[in-house]
């Protein structure tokens, strides 16, 4: 993580006649006492991030939590209050707008929580909106947005406007005009909360499929334990304009940092968030196995084979035995007994 | 005026009590005000002494002088800028008025030649019947079609398109401007702010009384009254388009910064576009706004359909004012159906049949042609383009038998009902309004805002009762009142129980609808005229005139209002045993009394703009006032009249605003 894309710095966001008053030299001070007591709203607070080029950066908590606030400021759609958002080491909020018009042109995609498609404009021209507003010729944009619909398998409803597709489709249109310019960093503001559980999981596997394809560095909003643990390589979890933790899904479950988090992921489907690294007893020299189950696989993987059999399985990484799973230790973990034993 | 210092000395009461004895102790306190002997209170308090009145027309005659004759930027006087503007704008309209009506003409008088003959009415039947199609489908085309064979057919064409003509740039002037004004307000709350009420003056005050200041401005002739037309339609358009434009998503803003849209690009690519549905909302409505003024200047010399209907009325040619009256109600339903399907066709897609759109293309394009090549051949053979004379019907002659018999066999009946109601009703109302004490008047309308909406509320409404008197304008503005009083409580009456019938039941509510339309889509102007023949001049007829232009609110918004209420209240109010009766009288009507009030607000608004218009049927009111200064083109008399009008007019929209607000919040129908 030494060179990150996108990074943040003590961001924070008031929201407050009186909320100048709570920033000195582009830092935020102030406790939540004195906050209410001045009639500030502090929707962000102290936020510091690093995400990594490729990465799939998951921001999630309950509404109110901050995280739109949070995606927004990231995105320089509202400048933060004090704090620096520095965008490949330059600072979004310090340079001139014509640089920042240049970043979302061409570097910067957005998907909205409702869709934000124009009415007026078709499948086609929704597409290649981002592409018209940068001067890009007719024919050369609408064969780039055709791509793209191709993309999204949305092939041969060019022509229809928003109000004739389903909010799935809409979605897709959504999806494929923030992908036309070719973006590096692609926001997803709780892109799928609109849309009804099945259909979610369908674009949820859509943006995987993308993802493995196109490897962008993908900032995700998102209000769903499940949906962050489907798409994320880490998440944050916010509350109250905090941020409470960041790891990946699984150190969230093991370990997690506060209460919150821990009720938070207490329902987590942990088969398929934990690797065997993660459940394995250290191995007794010249036991029996009844086969190997690689370090990084989860237990929704190997469960069915652990169970079936009696002896337990060695877990190896680069051919080497690092530890041993059994039955007893798998379902301990699965139904969330504490365990004395967890390797380190 | 111990009287009026009454309720100040009653705060010291209990709350309770002083709030429930307020309008009885007002009511009491007039009662005995009106019955008093006149010695009984300083002269005064009677009648506002000329001493004491603020010369203001004067004043601003005075400044309009000098603005013309001697202001001056420097380099050139305010004059030449203003008569520079006026030639600019008189482009578009008198190549309008060239194309379709007079044709492009060099020369003068009886040197005249035509260059370019206006557009033929064969040929303009047909672009208009294709463009119709193009917007609306058969369901436009058809009623385009018959309504511009009767402006042929009963020889209207050369006014209508006179008419036409100033409606046509008058609304593009307009739609853009107010489009422009409504995204400078959005981007610029500041300017919002100051905006806003100059938006509600130019709304209430009579089309008169900016007329005159026009003239002065910018000349004698059609460009003033388009100007005025223009200020006129305008403030629909700057609301609709800060409205259309603030509703736009959050998300389609956030949508525009993040692909990188420059400001320009935000608003011409994306705002307006998303918004155009509502906002062709608005250019409908200065459509009409527009066809209703042009109709009213027309009387100052542009010509055109209220020309016609105006001179007709002059020499009792009851036939040929009915004719013309007709020919702008054909103008005014072709305008507004024409201008509703262009709304409704931006919020839907196109055809997706690719066949039968490139046939209905190369249809339109043929008739196009077809259009052109004939108006060409007027060009070569001028005698084709006249409709001939042996063609021509005229109904006139029937009608004028018709209402002539009327009159001769119900001539009783009528002067009867007439009567009855003068003498009853509209006589005692305006001697008792006139036997009001100003300082009273005042006193009641500052307690009503108080009680209302707060101090600010009161001293606003306060001070804009007080200009009426300071100006010296007390009388006719009483009389004003009364007259648009009594008007607006019968269309109350009417309008009320009707909107709640209609409400109830669909097949009544389709047949009432229709009829408002149609009622509200003509202008003002077109009321007077069977009215006229009817009953003759005076406040009865002026009455009559209001009441049916007024009534559509009335009846619109308490049907809204009752069919609005949450099904849920009513399901409750059914389970718990209610009757019909019960649900409306318990449940739907005091549900509904914030929207009723916000009709009658309405209502209020139309009967005052109605109202300026009766006084060419001889009303004694501010109307007679705004328009007798037309005549001697004084605008100092014509402007102060207008703003009495104005403040009439927003004394009763403040009021009732916040009562309405009031109540809502109290309800809990809305914060």
């Amino acid at each position: 993580m030494s060179h990150p894309i996108l990074a943040c710095r003590g961001v924070a966001k008031l929201f407050g006649a009186n909320a100048g008053r709570f920033v000195k030299d582009g830092r935020f001070s102030g406790s939540p006492e004195e906050l209410a007591a001045a009639g500030v709203t502090a929707a962000v607070r102290d936020v510091d991030l690093d995400i990594a080029r490729g990465e799939t950066f998951v921001i999630m908590g309950l509404s109110g939590s901050g995280k739109s606030t949070l995606v927004r400021c990231l995105s320089a759609l509202t400048p933060p209050s004090a704090g620096e958002v520095l965008f490949e080491d330059h600072d979004l909020m310090k340079m001139p707008e014509g640089d920042l018009i240049r970043i979302r042109r061409h570097q910067m995609g957005m998907v909205f929580q409702h869709f934000a498609l124009l009415p007026h404009l078709t499948v086609l021209g929704n597409v290649a909106f981002p592409l018209d507003v940068q001067g890009m010729p007719r024919a050369k944009r609408e064969e780039r947005a055709h791509e793209m619909i191709k993309l999204v398998g949305l092939q041969g409803r060019e022509g229809r406007f928003p109000r004739e597709l389903s909010g799935g489709q809409q979605q897709r249109v959504g999806i494929a005009r923030s992908l036309a310019v070719g973006p590096d960093l692609w926001f997803l503001d709780e892109p799928f909360s609109a849309l009804d559980p099945l259909i979610r999981r369908e674009m949820q596997d859509e943006v995987l499929r993308l993802q493995g394809m196109l490897k962008k560095t993908i900032i995700f909003i998102t209000h769903d334990f499940d949906e962050a643990v489907r798409v994320a390589d880490r998440i944050a979890i916010m509350k109250d304009g905090r941020i409470e933790q960041i790891g990946t899904a699984e150190e969230l479950v093991l370990n997690p940092a506060t209460d919150y988090v821990r009720a938070f992921t207490r329902e987590a489907p942990r088969a398929k968030i934990l690797t065997a690294r993660s459940i394995m007893a250290t191995p007794v020299d010249g036991a029996d196995f009844a086969g190997e189950i690689q370090a990084g696989a989860r237990i929704a993987a190997f469960a069915h084979d652990v169970e079936a059999s009696p002896k337990p399985y060695a877990v190896v990484e680069d051919g080497k035995v690092i530890g041993v799973v059994d039955r007893l230790a798998m379902i301990d973990v699965l139904v969330g007994r504490e365990r004395k034993s967890v390797a380190a | 005026m111990s009287f009026a210092e009454s309720p100040s000395r009653s705060l010291e009461l209990p709350r309770l009590p002083f709030r429930r004895l307020l309008w009885p102790a007002v009511l009491v306190a007039t009662a005995i005000l009106v019955m008093l002997p006149a010695s009984a209170l300083p002269a005064w308090a009677w009648k506002y002494p000329s001493a004491w009145q603020i010369p203001l027309s004067p004043w601003i005659s005075a400044f309009m002088k000098w603005l013309m004759e001697r202001a001056s930027f420097g380099l050139f006087t305010v004059h030449d800028a203003t008569r520079a503007f006026a030639w600019t704008l008189d482009l578009p309209l008198s190549f309008a008025k060239s194309l379709l009506a007079t044709g492009f003409v060099q020369g003068l008088g009886s040197d005249a030649v035509t260059i370019v003959p206006a557009i033929p009415w064969f040929s303009m039947i047909m672009v208009s019947v294709v463009a119709a199609f193009a917007v609306g489908g058969r369901q436009l085309a058809i009623p385009m079609a018959l309504g511009l064979v009767y402006l042929v057919v009963f020889g209207q064409w050369s006014s209508a398109m006179v008419t036409l003509a100033s409606v046509l740039v008058s609304s593009i002037l307009g739609s853009i401007g107010g489009l422009l004004l409504g995204l400078a307000c959005v981007r610029w709350r500041a300017l919002d702010r100051m905006v806003s009420p100059v938006l509600d003056v130019a709304q209430t005050m009579p089309v008169f009384a900016y007329l005159l200041p026009m003239l002065i401005l910018f000349g004698f002739g059609p460009v003033s009254a388009m100007v005025a037309t223009v200020i006129y339609a305008m403030p629909p358009m700057v609301r609709v388009s800060v409205i259309a434009i603030r509703a736009v998503p959050e998300e389609v803003l956030a949508l525009g910064r993040m692909t990188g849209c420059t400001r320009r690009q935000l608003t011409w690519k994306m705002l307006v576009p998303t918004a155009l549905p509502a906002l062709m909302v608005g250019v409908n409505q200065v459509i009409m706004l527009s066809l209703n003024v042009v109709i009213i200047a027309s009387m100052i010399g542009a010509g055109g359909l209220g020309w016609d209907v105006l001179s007709a009325l002059r020499s009792l040619n009851i036939g040929a004012g009915l004719e013309a009256g007709v020919a702008i109600t054909v103008l005014a339903v072709l305008l507004d159906r024409f201008a509703q399907a262009l709304a409704v066709r931006s919020a839907r897609p196109p055809m997706r049949d690719e066949a039968a759109r490139l046939f209905r293309r190369r249809a339109i394009i043929v008739a196009l042609a077809l259009a052109v090549v004939l108006w060409l051949a007027t060009a070569f053979q001028p005698e084709i383009a006249p409709y001939p004379d042996a063609w021509r019907l005229s109904t006139g002659p029937f009608w004028n038998q018709l209402v002539s018999w009327i009159n001769i066999t119900f001539f009783s009946t009528l002067e009867a009902i007439k009567t009855a109601i003068l003498l009853n009703v509209l006589i005692p109302v305006k001697r008792f309004m006139l036997a009001l004490p100003w300082p009273w008047v005042v006193a009641i309308v500052a307690i009503a805002g108080w009680r209302l909406g707060g101090w600010r509320l009161a001293l606003t409404v306060g001070l804009m009762a007080l200009f009426m008197a300071v100006v010296g304008l007390w009388q006719a503005s009483m009389i004003t009142v009364y007259l648009c009083g009594v008007s607006v409580i019968i269309s109350a009456l009417i309008g009320v129980p009707v909107g709640v019938a209609a409400a109830q039941r669909p097949k009544l509510w389709r047949v009432v609808e229709a009829v408002i339309d149609t009622l509200q889509t003509l202008p003002t102007f077109v009321y007077l005229i069977p009215i006229v023949m009817l009953f003759r001049v005076g406040d009865f007829t002026a009455l009559i005139a209001i009441v049916l232009y007024a009534v559509a609110p009335a009846i619109r918004y308490t049907a809204h209002g009752v069919a609005r209420i949450s099904p849920h209240l009513i399901e409750a109010g059914a389970m718990n045993g209610c009757t019909r009766r019960q649900i409306l009288t318990r449940i739907r009507l005091p549900l509904a009394i914030p929207e009723i009030m916000l009709g009658i607000n309405q209502t209020i608004m139309l009967a005052l703009s109605m109202l300026v218009i009766t006084a060419l049927v001889g009303t004694r009111d501010l109307g007679q006032v705004t328009f007798a200064a037309l005549a001697k083109a004084d605008v100092g008399a014509g402007l102060v009249a207008g703003f009495c009008v104005a403040f009439i007019g927003m004394i009763a929209d403040r009021l009732i605003s916040a009562g309405a607000a009031r109540m809502k919040a109290r309800r809990g129908l809305e914060a």
